[in-house]
């Protein structure tokens, strides 16, 4: 199958690593990867943070560059969520019935999504042996709603231990801007978050967006919490053998 | 306007205080805990849960869209029954409205709820040198709803304040509610007039509508000779047949029981039994500018349930406080800006209070989308900045950032830059301290340096391009 890959710009310019995986992944599962070098930012922050206009003009760029019809595989759940739940509520604010057409003939899936449903994939032939924790972020458990896809992907990994994150469904406390507007509370609740996570004695933890991990990565390292954090395509592409 | 003090500090700034206080944040994790699973227990023995809410949304949004005729409907039958409706439009109106109502000698008991916090009718009647004793024991106790005292700050606030309470009083909390029973007895038995909300009123037969844990809200509809009741204009259900639906959602939704500890219904006067006059004022404040709103009028099917606050990972963290007094919590955080208006630092603040998470939207009774209605908030939050002389530095970074990313080649530029940049910044493949606005970030977490290699260049160079 070809597949557009939308890789969400700061993991363009932050976490290469991540979209690397995820071609890497794609192609050993006998997929074609393109990737569109006009692609930029599906607008998530603007709209978030209130500057929907900007958000709009964004949406517009993003719809531009995916036709209608073609597969988009995106790592990041915030970005999946916005580009499917919010385009229409921008295009709807925006009063633009050309974009709120053409949000309509995006068909964009989360990786996990994407393995899961379109491929019914559960075991890629990855390998990984550690000790691993999951973190559902909020946009893919409530927005998405992948469910336990992820799980179902990661116990199927050769030699990994999963073990379960206490009070997983609990926000990390990103939030995008809240964690700049809000930043006590913010820490506070992150806090929390590495508390469970350096509970379950996990080496890595890993989610299926960047943005949160970014957070829990930040507070970790400032912690000296001893967990590495890496987005679950990383631990998919990884493979036996050199 | 609701009367919230001029100027209130944004969330943030009252939010940090709020977390350094070890008792507050160790009763909030507390409550919380017992209460998501209690409310997760009633749903889960409740088959039709699902249906119930779908009804509960749906009877919301009908009403909402034909509020005019039903207010009409409540009011002849409310004045049929015996009472005299009153319309206020504002919380300033509400207040003169009652207080004009009570004669000057008169003894006042009143019961807070949501719509007479809302409307500040403690400071109204103070104002108008109306003495009034509280009878909700939650409020009685100030700053209760705040600051979770323990049974042992209670017991000495009750010595200082009832005479009854003596020096041999038990920190006991059978002991503690006694002594505030025996004191409150007192008060609705000699009262004039009580003043109360209502939670909700039944339009096609005028009756009004009280769900309380307490009881004491009851003691006011039947003691006292006048009974003043407020009510806010989205309290309106049309029948008794859609009353049902709500009596199911709220008690679950709020406090996992069945059915709520107390539940009053009261349609007019009756002669020979309960008040001899009665008013029903009904408020306001803001609900049909929310109601204009195409997209915002969602929050006003809200039946102050508090589940929302129950499961707010926010919430949990700060309490009722830094929401203001009007109503706390995820739905505090819509409702009070759109009644209030966006334009001061309060209530612009309060919309970004939420990392939008989505859980207060999972186990709303009616379904409200509260993530949504915040997003939709800060559009006019942000709005109603584009209209100032002089941007905000958040604005020309946002607008900056937008353009960039208008266009790949400022997007490929751009980011080549900045990564030198932060790589500058960068001690150990970590960034502990960045500037201006991401500050905050570095506050109490690292960034990590951006690789040198970005996706796109490690594509092109796969590609075999340059």
């Amino acid at each position: 199958m070809r597949v557009a890959l939308f890789v969400a710009c700061f993991n363009d310019a932050l976490f290469p690593g991540t979209g690397r995986a995820v071609t890497e992944l794609l192609e050993r599962l006998g997929h074609e990867v393109v990737f569109n070098a006009d692609q930029t930012c599906c607008g998530q922050m603007h709209w978030a943070s209130g500057y929907h206009r900007e958000a709009a003009d964004l949406a517009r760029g993003v719809t531009r560059v995916f036709q209608g019809g073609e597969v988009v595989v995106t790592p990041s759940a915030s970005c999946a969520a916005t580009m499917r739940e919010s385009y229409p509520r921008i295009a709807r604010t925006a009063g633009d019935p050309a974009l709120a057409a053409a949000v309509e003939t995006l068909a964009v899936y989360e990786l996990t999504e994407f393995l899961v449903d379109v491929l019914g994939l559960v075991d890629v032939g990855a390998y990984f042996p550690h000790r691993v924790t999951y973190h559902p972020t909020c946009h893919s458990l409530r927005s998405l709603g992948v469910g336990d896809r992820p799980l179902r992907l990661l116990r199927a990994v050769k030699g990994l231990d999963l073990v379960e994150l206490p009070a997983a469904d609990e926000c990390c406390g990103f939030g995008g801007a809240f964690a700049m507007k809000n930043a006590d509370v913010s820490v506070a609740m992150v806090a929390d978050k590495v508390r469970h996570i350096r509970d379950t004695s996990a080496d890595v933890v890993c989610a299926v967006d960047n943005s949160c991990l970014a957070h829990i990565d930040g507070a970790l390292s400032r912690l000296r919490g001893g967990v590495q954090v890496m987005h679950l395509a990383e631990i998919l592409a990884g493979t036996e053998g050199p | 306007m609701t009367p919230v003090p001029v100027g209130m500090p944004k969330f943030a700034t009252t939010a940090r205080t709020a977390l350094a206080d070890p008792r507050l944040r160790r009763d909030l994790r507390n409550t919380a805990g017992a209460r998501r699973e209690r409310s997760a227990q009633a749903v889960a023995a409740t088959p039709d849960w699902e249906e119930l809410r779908e009804a509960g949304r749906a009877i919301r949004d009908r009403t909402l869209l034909s509020l005019d005729t039903y207010l009409q409907e409540l009011e002849r039958a409310v004045t049929e029954a015996g009472g005299t409706v009153h319309w206020a439009r504002n919380a300033a109106r509400a207040g003169r409205v009652i207080t004009g109502l009570i004669g000057r000698d008169a003894e006042v008991i009143t019961s807070a709820s949501p719509v007479t916090r809302e409307i500040g009718l403690a400071g109204a009647l103070a104002t108008a040198g109306i003495k009034a004793s509280e009878t909700d024991l939650a409020e009685l106790i100030e700053g209760f709803r705040a600051s979770h005292p323990d049974a042992a700050s209670i017991r000495e606030l009750f010595q200082r304040e009832i005479p009854a309470a003596t020096a041999e009083l038990a920190e006991d909390p059978a002991a503690l509610a006694e002594v505030a029973r025996t004191h409150l007895r007192d008060r609705f038995l000699s009262a004039d007039v009580a003043v109360c909300g209502a939670d909700f009123a039944i339009a096609d037969t005028g009756t009004l509508v009280l769900v309380e844990g307490e009881g004491d809200g009851r003691m006011c509809l039947t003691l006292p000779r006048t009974l003043i009741v407020v009510a806010a204009l989205d309290a309106v259900v049309p029948s008794w047949e859609d009353m049902e639906v709500f009596l199911q959602l709220l008690p679950r939704a709020s406090s996992g029981d069945p059915m709520s500890p107390s539940v009053s219904t009261w349609t007019g006067l009756v002669p020979g039994d309960g008040p001899a006059e009665f008013h029903l004022v009904l408020v306001d404040n803001g609900r049909t500018t929310a109601l204009a709103d195409e997209v915002g009028r969602e929050s006003l099917r809200c039946i102050r349930c508090t589940a929302c606050s129950a499961v707010c990972p926010v919430y949990e963290r700060t309490g009722a406080g830094p929401y203001g007094p009007v109503l706390p919590g995820p739905i505090g955080a819509v409702l009070t800006p759109q009644l209030r208006g966006v334009e001061r630092a309060f209530e612009a603040s309060l919309p970004y209070a939420s990392t939008l998470c989505g859980a207060c939207a999972d186990v709303c009774p009616v379904k409200i989308d509260i993530p949504g209605l915040l997003v939709h908030l800060r559009g006019q939050v942000i709005e109603s900045r584009r209209r100032r002389p002089v941007p905000t530095p958040e604005m020309m970074l946002m607008r900056t950032v937008a353009w960039t990313m208008g266009d790949r080649r400022r997007y490929e530029t751009a980011m080549q830059r900045t990564t030198r940049g932060a790589r500058l910044l960068a001690r150990g493949g970590r960034i502990k301290r960045l500037p201006g606005l991401l500050g905050k970030w570095t506050e109490a977490r690292d960034l990590p340096a951006p690789p040198r290699e970005s996706f796109r260049a490690w594509w092109r160079k796969r590609d075999g391009r340059s």
